[in-house]
């Protein structure tokens, strides 16, 4: 760690802050995903990592390399808008196909 | 004084989203049908992905978030196709 030695306080303090929030949310995410019942409560719990989790830590990132550089910095954005696109459409296909297959196998699934 | 904050709470920052990782992996070995192995997949693709992110910050370089990049559309790619394998029974038609 020796680049972070002409860092100011206030910028150390804001990105640990949004890093440690969104490590944390992330923690809590995969714990609800370990400790859910059923599988259509399950595919809640991940998307908590996915949202915030994510936008914390690139938060984080956006900061700490903009003051590093002294420059805007914002390729970290990229990340955000994909996952924030892509992590929807994957979890509705995973939920149609369960639901199918829980339909197929005779199990009452009610309609929305 | 800074460097020690941002380190203290980069290592604390990587040890959560380990954790995070070895919840997602057991999930992925217990997990009693095949959608919940890839929901435990695909939030295993996430973690990881911010993982080597929180490692680019602590090491001030600015390729691992390519790196990073690349994991995020692999974890899409491969999720959509397990998921379209499970509707289907295929994934191309």
């Amino acid at each position: 760690m020796t680049h972070a030695g002409d860092l100011p306080v206030w910028a150390a303090i804001a990105t640990s802050c949004l890093v440690l929030l969104g490590a944390g949310l992330t923690l809590v995410g995969a714990l609800g995903l370990l400790r859910l019942k059923t599988f259509y409560e399950r595919v809640h719990a991940p998307t908590l990592g996915a949202t915030w989790g994510a936008g914390g830590i690139l938060l984080g990132s956006i900061l700490l390399f903009t003051v590093l550089q002294s420059r805007p910095v914002l390729h970290e954005a990229l990340i955000a808008v994909f996952v924030t696109v892509t992590t929807p459409v994957t979890l509705m296909l995973l939920t149609r196909a369960a639901v199918y297959r829980d339909r197929s196998e005779g199990k009452d699934i009610p309609r929305p | 004084m800074s460097a020690s904050i941002l380190s203290w709470s980069l290592l604390t920052a990587q040890i959560l989203l380990g954790i995070a990782m070895i919840i997602a992996c057991i999930r992925m070995i217990r997990g009693p049908r095949a959608q919940d192995r890839i929901v435990a997949l695909d939030a295993l693709y996430v973690n990881g992905m911010l993982l080597l992110l929180v490692f680019g910050m602590s090491t001030a370089v600015t390729h691992y978030f390519e790196a990073a990049l690349v994991i995020s559309v692999l974890g899409f790619v491969s999720t959509a196709a397990l998921a379209k394998f499970l509707m289907r029974g295929e994934v191309i038609e």
